[in-house]
């Protein structure tokens, strides 16, 4: 398949500069049974993120007498991509993705407050565009603040990639079938901690530093968005 | 060796005296072997010995469709199977998310260090080879991502080009190599407590809690995975790319001695 120009006169496909980031909106407090949750939409991702708990853990002799367990289900809906219909079920993708977010998770909850019982955490991806798993790392962020679970920190997520020669901010799904690399990265930013990292594609070790760098000046951003739907949750 | 009955705190002592239980350096890896070709009946196939380690990944091709978003390339599918007999702690059943993501860490290194030549698996219209790499855990102890990666790239080195006849897939006799380029190789780092070691053992797994993985040739960073709860700052992150571009150079050298020492 014929590859796109993805940059045109030093802005890509969308207008966008190389590190810009597409507009989100965070909505807190949307899913009426859940302890906690939130709306996303980042770009054309439209994302929602449920916690419930800490309750009695199923099955029971999974339970951890010193803290909360933690369980995390990222899952696309079928109809959420402008491309076919998605099949059905868990697949390996989404396996993984699920067990690298409950681990971002499981640093920043506070989980020995909660012995012997388990907090789960639900990210639908509603619509696609790329970019998924940081908008819902960064959406169940927001989910987790609205449940009033104790929390360290509140990590965001931000995909970096490169184009061509070019390091680039928040990669959409178009500039993700061409890119050259693809670098998912949470962050917990109190502590300027790393907690989800993968790559793949070609970086050198310098390119590298300079898109960590992207990421940490792109989240400010990210994190305003997110405390822009906390402070407008207690306004209501 | 696995060793039982260890304490966090006697871990801890020991790291602190920059001490490992095997009395390695923090950034040294156990013995390395592997063997070529141990399994004539596939295409292609390598055996590792990480230390106590002990991994076989084969390779099957067969002919079938090509992905969708790639009609004129072959296809890679990387499985791992972490075998009941290779640990007291695995259990029969369908794959673990830690099954899952070990194999899904091995086939990003391969497919983005673009190792095999998928263009020349093309057939004709919707034909194109699929190849396989299927990794059996056989002894578990400890970094199962770099001994697979070592593996599976082994294996894929020293892998036999099936013919099509008609209908019929030649697999024997005098075959052409499957068509590659370069060595992948990758390094995965534990975090305990504060301290970094390379290579962990079993034992020493069961005590980190972040790791980290660098997968990379000679020249470029090919995948990355962090793993686990805990967390690497900035700095110590680019440092252990810095430690797995150093540490490559040796795994690639025994990766092409154990291919050329197959033939």
């Amino acid at each position: 398949m014929e590859k796109p120009q993805l940059i045109k006169d030093g802005k890509r496909l969308d207008g966008r500069d190389f590190d810009e980031l597409r507009p989100i909106r965070i909505t807190a407090g949307v899913i009426k049974n859940a302890t906690g949750s939130a709306y996303l939409e980042w770009g054309n991702n439209k994302v929602l993120a449920a916690v419930y708990g800490p309750k009695e853990v199923f099955p029971k002799h999974f339970a951890d007498p010193e803290k909360a367990i933690v369980k995390c289900r990222y899952a696309m809906a079928p109809f959420s991509s402008l491309e076919e219909h998605g099949r059905a079920g868990p697949n390996r993708r989404a396996t993984e993705i699920s067990k690298v977010t409950r681990e971002v998770f499981e640093n920043v909850i506070m989980l020995e407050q909660f012995p012997s019982t388990e907090i789960d955490i639900f990210i639908e991806i509603l619509q696609s565009d790329g970019g998924t798993r940081a908008a819902g790392i960064t959406a169940a962020s927001v989910a987790l603040a609205n449940s009033g679970i104790p929390i360290r920190d509140m990590p965001y997520a931000v995909a970096a990639g490169k184009i061509g020669d070019q390091l680039v901010i928040d990669v959409n799904k178009i500039e993700d079938n061409y890119s050259d690399a693809d670098v998912p990265v949470a962050i917990s930013p109190n502590l300027g901690r790393i907690l989800l990292l993968q790559m793949d594609g070609n970086l050198t070790k310098d390119e590298f530093s300079r898109l960590l760098g992207m990421v940490e000046k792109a989240g400010t951003k990210v994190m305003a968005a997110q405390r822009q739907a906390i402070m407008e949750m207690y306004k209501q | 060796m696995q060793i039982k009955g260890i304490s966090k705190e006697y871990m801890s002592e020991l790291l602190n005296r920059k001490e490992r239980i095997d009395k390695r350096g923090f950034m040294d890896y156990r013995n390395i072997s592997i063997k070529t070709n141990v399994i004539p009946h596939a295409e292609g196939s390598a055996s590792v010995y990480l230390g106590d380690t002990y991994v076989l990944a084969g390779v099957k091709l067969d002919v079938g469709e090509p992905m969708q978003d790639k009609p004129d390339e072959g296809t890679l599918t990387t499985s791992a199977e972490l075998l009941p007999m290779a640990s007291a702690e695995y259990e029969e059943g369908p794959p673990s998310p830690e099954a899952v993501e070990f194999a899904r860490v091995v086939d990003r290194g391969i497919r983005a260090a673009e190792l095999i030549d998928m263009p020349a698996l093309f057939i004709e219209e919707n034909k194109v080879w699929n190849v396989y790499v299927d990794i059996y855990v056989l002894n578990y102890d400890g970094n199962l991502f770099d001994a697979g990666t070592l593996a599976s790239v082994a294996a894929l080195l020293s892998c036999r080009m099936p013919k099509l006849e008609g209908k019929e897939i030649i697999r024997e006799g005098a075959l052409p190599r499957l068509k590659t380029k370069g060595i992948v190789t990758s390094c995965t780092f534990a975090k305990i407590g504060e301290s970094i070691l390379l290579d962990p053992s079993g034992t020493e797994e069961s005590f980190m809690n972040a790791r980290f993985t660098v997968a990379n040739d000679e020249n470029y960073i090919r995948a990355m995975q962090k793993g686990l709860s805990g967390y690497f700052t900035r700095q110590e992150i680019e440092r252990l790319i810095d430690t797995s571009f150093e540490k490559s150079k040796t795994l690639r050298k025994i990766v092409e001695e154990a291919v050329k020492s197959g033939d």
